[in-house]
């Protein structure tokens, strides 16, 4: 049993009294001790899965499951205890932390809030937090605006470790870092994951890292999940057109000369995604079937599924169609 | 070419100065800062020791009237022959206590409400901010003339009746700070740490709003002194004979050949007022957490 079940969720907004569905029957699972990675252009409904997977944004379908018991969303009152050790990090390091107080009380908010021990004790566990993210312990004494920014990306990372969590969000941890940082916090999040037995959720942009570090890929595209699968096998062999064409996008350091191929188009708005399968306009190998109807995830053995009728097992056309005139 | 002939860099030492001037130093490099905290500081010690410095019984009627400026009456004197000097002096007695405890009072009013509305939304939220609508939709002072009008004239009645104009200024501050500082991902980051709203909202809110509510409310003292004086001229505030700046003036505009009567009250209401406003100026330069003077050079 995995520790966090996300269910054909659904997200929707209402923007400017149209409904807005940012995430479409998206369904995930995360174990322990693994590094999920969950990529896609901006826009597609990433952060919205994030924000909903923590509780912050209540589902307008499917259901989440941490640790065997459905999650409630987040209203008023405090969360369960056992809830908290579903964590989030986000994005930005300069606004995910309060700047009129001590980095150390910040951490300290989860041991107090957790009920853990008398003051010694709690200044102790706040240095071995910071040491445990790589900073000085003496750090606890100082404001969020006298850190850099990938270490005030640590020191979040320590405040949610310090409800001793299970599973950890992370919402664009590494975009709003430089490179030598992002390396750094790349790492450090690898190592926690391991030594802690944390299951993480990386959500990014960033394909070169996403690979480097990720056990297991989940790839969305304007608010579904177009393809799951180990990522080492999704980057060899990418079932999905989409994937195929993210991944021919990264620049090679090698590729002299050669531009990384771009795909044609843009997302389109998800107040009024495409008929049928939501890729096609961009599609390279879009057939009869895509505009009408929608793909399923077509289960592809091995841990893999890809959510394209190329992969369908009956075939990719199932009856004998009517080729029309409009279709390229 | 071989790279042996490259020239080696030399590490270059780390510079770990750290410039950390002490706090109060950096206040005198603003000199309306330093004018603001002269002006202001001389006021509250002139109120303090009003009965030491007046030189005459601000309510006596000793000297002969309408003497001019002079060696023997500073100031000179007014129409029924009391000291303007020692008025002046004593009217800080009056003016700055009270302005003191009205913008204190509306505060506490405002920012109490204010924070109900940003935190509870809704219906209390509606019920809360058009009744802050209500009040702004009159001229402050035409208002407040209403509500001591209705009270009857008296320098109690004044202060309450700016009370019930000066709280909205607040609640509207302190709602729009709790809103948008409930939005902050470090708001939302405690909560989901275990914090309930109510204690987000007392450790990682309300700190946050209390330095613009704080600026606000210095340089609405200069406002309330002048409003408070306003009242006085009209004669909906201090009666006589209380000696306050505003009811000078009015004195002062029945003797207008004798311009010593009103001019010194005048005098003292323009520094008041300037001294709380260069105050709250700089306040609010001071108190930005991100303003380099804190920073003391740390990090980056």
């Amino acid at each position: 049993m995995s520790l966090l079940e996300v269910h054909d969720l659904e997200v929707a907004y209402r923007r400017q009294g149209v409904e807005v569905r940012a995430v479409v029957g998206a369904s995930l699972s995360l174990e322990r001790g693994k590094i999920a990675g969950l990529v896609g252009e901006s826009g597609c409904g990433k952060s919205s899965l994030a924000r909903a997977v923590v509780g912050l944004v209540e589902p307008a379908a499917g259901e989440i499951v941490f640790d065997g018991t459905a999650l409630s969303p987040l209203g008023r009152g405090a969360r369960p205890r056992h809830e908290t050790r579903l964590q989030m990090v986000f994005q930005n390091p300069y606004s995910s932390l309060n700047p009129r107080r001590t980095i150390g009380s910040q951490i300290g908010d989860g041991l107090r809030l957790g009920g853990g021990g008398e003051r010694g004790a709690r200044r102790r566990s706040v240095g071995e937090l910071l040491e445990q993210v790589g900073l000085p312990s003496s750090a606890a004494g100082r404001f969020p605006h006298q850190f850099s920014g990938g270490q005030r990306q640590r020191v979040a990372i320590a405040r949610a470790l310090s409800v001793d969590p299970s599973v950890i969000v992370l919402d664009e941890p590494l975009s709003s870092l430089d490179a030598s940082a992002q390396a750094q916090v790349a790492n450090l999040l690898v190592g926690l994951a391991r030594e802690l037995d944390l299951a993480l959720l990386l959500i990014s942009h960033d394909l070169a890292i996403v690979r480097h570090i990720a056990d297991r890929v989940f790839v969305m595209y304007l608010g579904q999940i177009v393809e799951e699968g180990p990522t080492r096998e999704v980057w060899a062999a990418p079932q999905h057109p989409y994937t195929e064409a993210l991944i021919a996008a990264i620049p090679h350091a090698d590729g002299s000369g050669t531009l990384p191929e771009a795909l044609p188009g843009e997302v389109p708005d998800p107040a009024s995604p495409p008929p049928g399968c939501r890729f096609h306009p961009r599609c390279p190998h879009v057939f009869d079937r895509c505009p009408t109807e929608v793909p399923p995830l077509y289960e592809l053995g091995a841990g893999r599924a890809s959510a394209c009728f190329l992969r369908d097992p009956l075939g990719p056309v199932r009856e004998p169609t009517t080729i029309h005139e409009g279709v390229r | 070419m071989s790279t042996a002939q490259l020239p080696t860099p030399t590490p270059a030492p780390i510079a770990r100065y750290r410039f950390r001037r002490p706090r109060i130093a950096s206040a005198w490099r603003q000199p309306l800062a330093v004018i603001g905290i002269v002006l202001a500081a001389t006021w509250i010690v002139v109120a303090i020791l009003a009965p030491v410095l007046a030189p005459d019984d601000p309510l006596g009627q000793n000297a002969a009237p309408l003497t001019p400026p002079g060696s023997d009456h500073l100031f000179g004197t007014d129409e029924l022959g009391r000291d303007v000097l020692s008025r002046v002096l004593f009217g800080a007695r009056l003016s700055i206590p009270l302005a003191l405890l009205l913008v204190g009072l509306a505060l506490f009013v405002g920012a109490t409400l204010g924070a109900i509305a940003g935190y509870f939304g809704g219906l209390i939220d509606s019920i809360v901010m058009r009744g802050a609508d209500l009040v702004f939709a009159f001229p402050a002072i035409i208002l407040a003339m209403v509500v001591t009008a209705v009270l009857g004239p008296s320098i109690r009645n004044a202060v309450l009746a700016l009370v019930v104009v000066s709280w909205p200024a607040y609640a509207r501050v302190v709602r729009g700070l709790v809103l948008s500082i409930g939005q902050t991902e470090y708001v939302t980051a405690t909560r989901l740490l275990g914090a309930s709203a109510r204690r987000a909202l007392v450790r990682d809110v309300l700190p946050n709003v209390a330095g613009p509510v704080l600026v606000l409310a210095t340089l609405d003292l200069g406002n309330a002194v002048l409003l408070l004086s306003g009242l006085s001229f009209l004669g909906l505030g201090a009666q006589p004979p209380q000696p306050e700046w505003g009811a000078g003036v009015a004195e002062g505009i029945q003797y207008f050949q004798f311009w010593w009567i009103g001019t010194f009250p005048g005098l003292a209401i323009f520094t008041v007022v300037l001294a709380f406003n260069f105050l709250g100026d700089s306040l609010r330069d001071i108190l930005d957490p991100q303003s380099s003077w804190r920073a003391g050079g740390e990090g980056e």
